[in-house]
């Protein structure tokens, strides 16, 4: 078994693989971070059986925490694979933090979270916002203090989809890209390191200063979302809300009493920059 | 074969050993002991003891997650309380729940699954439509699956609580009805003791002998490291000289001293319980359930592919006899 | 009076709940289920009238009916159902004599 380890913001990962190149890549894309003695938890690429691990090799996501239906990924995906994977324990596992599904950039010390149904664009908004101006902290998780109430920063790979991939390679044109992974279960996927100054202060939090519930394909709009709906979204947010007890309970209803949201359509990513400013100075 | 299991078991006997452990070490027990769903109660055993800071945030998270767990297995079985107050019969906790609610060591920092539950085996379709009237429903509508569950197995088809979503068994006695032991489940019913709640659990003798009859003849030995921890925790804590006297004569009453025996032996083997010196005599078998417990790698795989084939085997034909274990997985099979 | 206009009600005792009120609709968060409910009006009026007293949903109409100023024979039926919907919940526990 190959292994690697790398740290992302507060949490550590060990990753063994059967094959060399998926755990090459990471190597290579995460060469910027930390390598942790001891890791949070442990993740494993395997082949399905001995046969599938020379012809047509598929990879079975295995690990500390998993899914029994979890279905296998062409090698040529041993990246997606392994980030896959990574993600399912932080989601399944962790208790440090109240986790919330949800991307966040950061200016002057306060955090923009952004928060949605996959395809609502949150993720392609922090990655582009991350280039124009703003600290990029995460497109997948925010992890809220359970004490300070701050936004801590998760910023693994960022995982671009179908047309948002063309869209970053011209707004980013000194982005490192992964390998382009067509037709996986989730379309084409396109990996992305994170800017150099997301990297460098991975263990810098921020304050929480205003949640958007983004909308993509619609006329530019927004309105006021009232702290029960805010609350209401949130849980189905996290994964860890009830795990985490009274603790999740304080911390979920002070950030949804203190942080002003708002629902944003947008139909591309300059309306919706334009809303994130109006809103940023309005609320901030 | 590595059986790197070992590590865990040090750890649990012995935890200011842990202080010897480098960083591989480290990773290696706190994987293994989340495989085994025991790093809830290495937690425990670990308390107030120095551990690198990497290692003090995962136990930290540990205690976190067995506390959810114990909050939710009383609260669950608060919940069964409730619906079954109608019902005059005696209704009894059993495994993790019953280990937390009765405030015994084997329940602290323990993982804990689904509520178990045992009631009387003629007064099921009361307690089923009680269970069912509280929001309970089935979770599964399968005519073979629900006809198997009533005629060979020792407890209700699955229940699942349509908002809290969580699962309830239902059990009217320890074993499968195709099981070769018969447990006097009626005589477990009597003794067992009441809780201030007004839910019961069985009495210590047959807590320790369902501990070990669910060890052996209910599984595939998966598990089994916590399974013996629970009862090393009972042995430790109820084992006084007229715990040991009846233990003997009520698993014989119940066809289980075999493994009750096998599962004290083990236990005083891994994790270094205390037993009456009559109860020491060596098995030749044993050493192949100790390596079957704890092969394991530092990944937290199962090592001994061949030896859990051998056991996956075994426990299937404990529970059925052969030709209706043929006619189950065959009607397995046909619907895929 | 009806059978079920009998039956006693207990609250969940006033150190095991959070209540926070947050605009229409307050937050319950029950310390032994770990369970967070989020109820309307009167739900949480009504914990708080039932203090740690065994009441039947008419008692607890008539108290209410003092504090807040309101016919508290006509509102006995709603507080009936809302007591039952808190008892499935779990925050109230029907009394068995």
């Amino acid at each position: 078994m190959h292994e690697f380890r790398v740290q992302v913001g507060p949490a550590a990962f060990r990753i063994g693989s059967q094959w060399k190149r998926p755990l090459d890549q990471l190597a290579e894309f995460y060469r910027d971070y930390p390598v942790p003695e001891i890791p949070d938890y442990s993740v494993r690429l395997e082949s399905v059986s001995l046969l599938r691990r020379f012809i047509r090799p598929s990879v079975a996501i295995n690990g500390d925490y998993m899914l029994p239906d979890a279905a296998p990924l062409p090698l040529a995906q041993g990246l997606l694979a392994a980030e896959m994977a990574m993600n399912l324990q932080m989601a399944l596992g962790w208790r440090r933090h109240l986790l919330l599904h949800a991307s966040a950039v950061e200016k002057d010390g306060r955090a923009l979270i952004m928060t949605g149904q996959s395809g609502s664009g949150k993720s392609t908004l922090a990655a582009m916002l991350g280039h124009r101006g703003w600290r990029f902290m995460g497109d997948e998780f925010v992890l809220v203090d359970l004490d300070s109430g701050d936004a801590v920063p998760f910023p693994r790979l960022i995982s671009l989809k179908n047309e948002a991939i063309g869209a970053m390679m011209a707004t980013a044109l000194d982005g490192r890209f992964g390998p382009l992974m067509p037709e996986t279960p989730k379309g084409d996927i396109r990996h992305m390191v994170p800017p150099a100054d997301a990297i460098a202060a991975m263990s810098r939090p921020a304050r929480p200063a205003l949640l958007l519930f983004p909308s993509f394909g619609f006329d530019a709009a927004f309105r006021e979302v009232g702290p029960s709906e805010v609350f209401m979204r949130l849980t189905q947010a996290s994964t860890n809300y009830v795990a985490l007890g009274e603790k999740g309970f304080s911390t979920l209803t002070r950030f949804v009493q203190t942080v002003p949201a708002r629902a944003i359509d947008y139909r591309d990513g300059i309306e919706a920059e334009a809303l994130v400013n109006q809103l940023w100075a309005e609320c901030v | 074969m590595t059986h790197d299991a070992m590590l865990l078991v040090d750890a649990l006997r012995d935890p200011a050993g842990t202080a010897r452990l480098d960083p591989a070490g480290w990773t290696a027990l706190l994987t293994i002991a989340r495989v085994e769903q025991l790093l809830g109660t290495l937690a425990r055993k670990l308390s107030g003891l120095p551990v690198p800071d990497a290692v003090a945030h995962i136990l930290d998270e540990a205690r976190v997650n067995a506390e959810y767990q114990r909050r939710s297995a009383l609260w669950e079985a608060d919940c069964a309380r409730r619906a079954l107050a109608d019902y005059p019969g005696k209704v009894v906790l059993m495994k993790g729940t019953a280990y937390v609610a009765a405030g015994l060591k084997a329940g602290e920092g323990r993982h804990i699954g689904d509520l178990d539950i045992m009631v009387a085996q003629a007064d099921l379709p009361q307690v089923e439509a009680a269970l069912l009237n509280a929001g309970w429903e089935w979770v599964k509508e399968d005519a073979y699956d629900d006809a198997y569950y009533r005629d060979h197995m020792h407890e209700l088809p699955p229940l699942i609580h349509k908002e809290r979503d969580r699962m309830i068994d239902v059990h009217h006695t320890i074993l499968p009805l195709t099981a070769r032991p018969r447990p006097d489940a009626a005589a477990m019913l009597s003794d067992a003791n009441a809780l201030a709640n007004g839910l019961y659990v069985l009495s210590p003798t047959d807590m320790l002998i369902h501990s070990a009859a669910h060890l052996f003849a209910d599984g595939e030995l998966d598990g089994g490291l916590r399974n013996l921890w629970d009862l090393h925790c009972l042995m430790s804590e109820y084992g006084d000289d007229a715990f040991w006297s009846a233990l003997t004569n009520r698993a014989a009453h119940h066809q289980l001293l075999a493994p009750v025996e096998r599962a004290v032996r083990l236990a005083h083997q891994l994790y270094g319980t205390e037993i009456p010196s009559g109860w020491r005599r060596w098995h030749r078998q044993d050493k192949h359930y100790i390596r079957r417990l704890t092969a394991r790698d530092h990944w937290g795989r199962g090592t001994h592919k061949f030896t859990r084939l051998i056991f996956y085997i075994r426990s299937h034909w404990l529970r059925m006899p052969p030709l209706m274990l043929t006619r189950h997985l065959w009607t397995k099979w046909r619907k895929g | 009076m009806t059978a079920s206009q009998g039956i006693k009600y207990k609250a969940e005792p006033a150190d095991q709940i959070l209540v926070t009120p947050l605009d229409s609709l307050t937050l319950v968060y029950q310390r032994r289920s770990g369970i967070t409910h989020i109820v309307a009006e009167p739900a949480p009026e009504i914990l708080a009238a039932m203090g740690t007293d065994a009441m039947t949903a008419d008692e607890v109409a008539q108290r209410l009916a003092a504090q807040f100023d309101f016919d508290g024979t006509q509102a006995a039926d709603i507080i009936a159902a809302r007591l039952n919907e808190l008892a499935d919940l779990g925050l109230v526990e029907r009394c068995h004599a």
